[in-house]
């Protein structure tokens, strides 16, 4: 776990020990410790029931903690109100008011603080202005489209210069352009004002672009806390290694441990693959083999792809820059290669046999699943 | 192009018609229903609200005659006093004159006695008609007597109307105020629309936190909760109205609480005054408070408080600034629905009220059926009307115009 430190090191929110349960028998946060670096982008990114919202629900005030504290700048906020918190907050729904025009709805942390009417006119045109959205201050939100809400929302967040900024899902409910699009300006924003920002989302590929590192929630605990590069290059476990990108798995037991953290592990086949053993329990354990398509190679393979192995092509998908390979290797019917295009290069028939390689250090042993059948 | 788009035209303008023809056989029985009892009724009673053929038919001579008296500060010319004289002989014989007695009792004191005590002594034949009408009752040589023929005289009158207001117009055609002994109807009309006014902020007070609270709760609960509101609904209107006289009445439950528990010491008058008629009103009234308010918070995302709080807002300013805002629209239903309804109550304030608590319709209920003065119940009636047709068009001014601008 390669856990680089941001820009500053210093703790702005920790976690400590915390615990959630609604109904006094599930948990739906299990001892949660976590440290948000003053600065820094982190983003919760889970599926849904994860308990990501649940954390971040903690953190703005709007659930307590069963168990265990939060810190903010070093105190506990157990008892502090959440508009005591001095936290911005920017909703899924944007939770624009619809009562009031735009330019009010910005300025309503500013309202609220007992500012003046020209003062806050001022800056709220500024933050506005920050989002790109200054010519329609006058309009009300029913007016505006979803894209517009959503930097209205943002503008709302930010207008009062909280220390912190908590999104929860905010890009949900856009379509894929604008989405993407919304992903490079709250990451702009972010940079330009330097302020926190926690984030939540079941979006993998919107953890990957946008942030500083990433807590994977699931089942309540965090399952791994990376950077977006660390998470994808170094999975630490398997649902971690299914949740981000694109994944391979092929089931086996260890067989020999070997020096440098590699161990060496038995297909189900009968074939034998080395990997770095990530998560296993030692020898005869049952563990799964983890790699990235892009990572597995077919024809262009050297002496550093140590593993080979034979598998019978099912299904060629074009898909322009490459060309997606689904193969049936050592029982996983669905294991995926993506082959890079080049010109006269033949591409491989439906039935053919044929060789994978992938080296050692990018195939990863990793925990299997409890009930020891196949994954994948 | 032209030739293209022309045929395609006329076809959409066919294909709408037939759908605008299916939709109209569908609420035409609905509509006629409506016309014969709603709009018909309506109609014909603003109609005798200024329509007024009563003197002008047992009095044709006289309704006929009047009409060319001008000059209004002298009396009229002997052609209009024999036109009198023959009327109330003929209809004296013909026992038709009560009813000229009556129509000229609406307008002047003692118009009855007038009458009847002119007929009796008017002589069978006489020189000038103007002497023998004033020899029989003198008052006839009062201009603002022939004033009230003239207002009687029909066929259209304004008479009912400016009664209804507690105004009349003299014999030369001033409106001015009735004498503040006679005067009521401005009373009643404003004691109707205080009272209506109290019920609506009373039934406001009491059924928004309850539709807060249904609006809150999860659904199996509020369900529960929603029968109850709805209980009242089940139950005649006259058996609740009963019910709070049992209740509220010296030995009732309430005064009997109050007593043993050492509050009061002897019965407190809770019935047959305004504290009976709030009360009752209140209660019959306050589903139809509570149900639109409902409706609009249950479509308010708890989101909207969240945001305002975590922006910086206490409890109070996120509730006042962004909660209350969102339920006007709620508010203004439920307000203009109850105070519409409570400005016609007739039953509870007739059943749970004193003398002095009737609202105006109590009186429409009078002149109908007991006074027989259809006029003047019908002016009340329509008083009543254009009031909440105002009180409609102003609301939809500020609630309901805003309240789509909204959404």
């Amino acid at each position: 776990m390669s856990e680089t430190a941001p820009q500053s090191s210093d703790c702005l929110v920790r976690f400590a020990g915390v615990r959630k349960t609604y109904d006094g028998e599930t948990l739906i946060v299990k001892n949660l410790d976590l440290d948000i670096h003053r600065g820094e982008f982190l983003t919760l990114l889970g599926p849904s029931g994860s308990g990501k919202t649940t954390t971040l629900m903690m953190l703005a005030g709007f659930e307590t903690p069963t168990e265990g504290e939060i810190f903010l700048d070093g105190k506990s906020i157990r008892a502090v109100p959440p508009h005591q918190r001095g936290i911005g907050m920017v909703f899924q729904n944007y939770a624009l008011f619809p009562h009031m025009t735009i330019e009010e709805n910005v300025a309503f942390p500013l309202m609220v603080r007992g500012i003046s009417r020209s003062e806050r006119s001022v800056r709220a045109r500024e933050a506005l202005a920050m989002v790109k959205l200054e010519s329609l201050w006058r309009r009300r939100p029913a007016q505006l489209s979803g894209g517009q809400q959503q930097r209205v929302a943002l503008a709302r967040a930010l207008v009062f210069q909280p220390q912190l900024v908590l999104m929860d899902e905010p890009l949900g409910a856009l379509d894929k352009q604008l989405r993407e699009h919304m992903q490079l300006e709250i990451k702009q924003i972010h940079k330009t004002l330097g302020v926190t920002v926690v984030y939540v989302t079941h979006d993998q590929t919107e953890a990957l672009t946008m942030s500083d590192r990433i807590a994977v929630f699931n089942d309540g605990v965090i399952q791994q806390l990376d950077t977006p590069h660390g998470l994808y290059e170094q999975p630490n476990n398997r649902f971690v290694a299914n949740f981000i990108g694109e994944n391979n798995t092929l089931c086996g037991v260890v067989e020999e441990m070997l020096e440098n953290g590699f161990c060496r592990v038995r297909l189900s086949d009968g074939h034998f693959a080395t990997a770095r053993a990530v998560r296993v329990e030692g020898v005869g354990a049952p563990t799964v083999l983890s790699m990235r398509p892009e990572k597995v190679h077919v024809e262009d393979y050297g002496p550093q792809h140590v593993n080979r192995l034979m598998g019978t092509v099912r299904e060629v998908v074009y898909h322009g820059d490459h060309t997606r390979v689904r193969l049936a290797v050592a029982g996983n019917l669905e294991f995926t290669v993506k082959m890079r295009f080049r010109p006269n290069r033949p591409i491989p028939e439906p039935g053919e046999k044929i060789a994978v390689a992938f080296a050692a250090e990018d195939c990863f042993a990793l925990d299997a699943p409890d009930e020891g059948t196949a994954a994948g | 192009m032209n030739s293209d788009t022309d045929p395609l035209k006329a076809r959409l303008r066919r294909a709408e018609r037939m759908r605008q023809v299916k939709a109209f056989g569908l609420i035409a029985p609905l509509l006629g229903f409506l016309l014969v009892t709603f709009v018909v009724p309506i109609a014909s009673m603003m109609m005798r609200s200024v329509h007024d053929t009563e003197l002008s038919a047992v009095w044709p001579q006289v309704s006929a005659a009047i009409s060319t008296w001008h000059d209004r500060k002298a009396l009229p010319d002997e052609a209009t006093f024999a036109a009198l004289a023959h009327d109330i002989k003929t209809s004296y014989k013909e026992r038709t004159l009560s009813t000229a007695a009556r129509r000229l009792n609406y307008d002047l004191r003692n118009g009855r006695s007038l009458v009847f005590s002119t007929a009796r002594a008017l002589p069978e034949t006489a020189d000038r008609w103007t002497d023998a009408v004033l020899t029989a009752n003198p008052r006839w040589g009062d201009v603002e007597t022939w004033g009230a023929v003239s207002r009687a005289s029909g066929p259209f009158t304004g008479f009912f109307l400016l009664a209804a207001l507690d105004r009349h117009r003299t014999a030369a055609g001033r409106i001015v105020p009735t004498p503040a002994e006679e005067a009521i109807f401005i009373d009643v009309l404003q004691r109707t629309f205080v009272i209506s006014l109290a019920v609506t902020l009373l039934c406001l007070a009491m059924g928004y936190p309850v539709a807060y609270l249904l609006a809150a709760l999860p659904p199996n609960r509020g369900n529960l909760l929603m029968i109850l509101v709805l209980l009242p609904f089940w139950t005649s209107l006259l058996v609740r109205t009963a019910a709070w006289v049992v209740v509220l009445q010296e030995n009732g439950i309430v005064n009997n609480t109050l007593i043993w528990l050492g509050i009061i010491e002897k019965p407190v008058r809770l019935i047959y005054n305004q504290i009976g008629v709030y009360v009752a009103m209140t209660h019959i009234l306050l589903p139809f408070m509570i149900l639109p308010l409902y409706s609009v918070m249950k479509a308010i995302p708890p989101s909207y408080v969240r945001a305002a709080r975590s922006l910086g807002a206490t409890p109070a300013t996120a509730f006042l600034r962004v909660y209350v805002p969102q339920t006007l629209p709620g508010i203004g239903a439920g307000g203009i629905l109850v105070f519409i309804m409570a400005i016609g109550y007739y039953i509870t304030p007739a059943l749970v009220g004193g003398a002095g608590d009737q609202m105006i319709s109590y009186f429409i209920a009078y002149y109908t059926s007991s006074s027989v003065n259809w006029g003047l119940a019908s002016a009340l009636g329509a008083v009543l009307l254009s009031a909440t047709l105002i009180l409609y068009w102003l609301y939809n001014r500020l609630v309901g115009a805003d309240a789509v601008k909204l959404g």
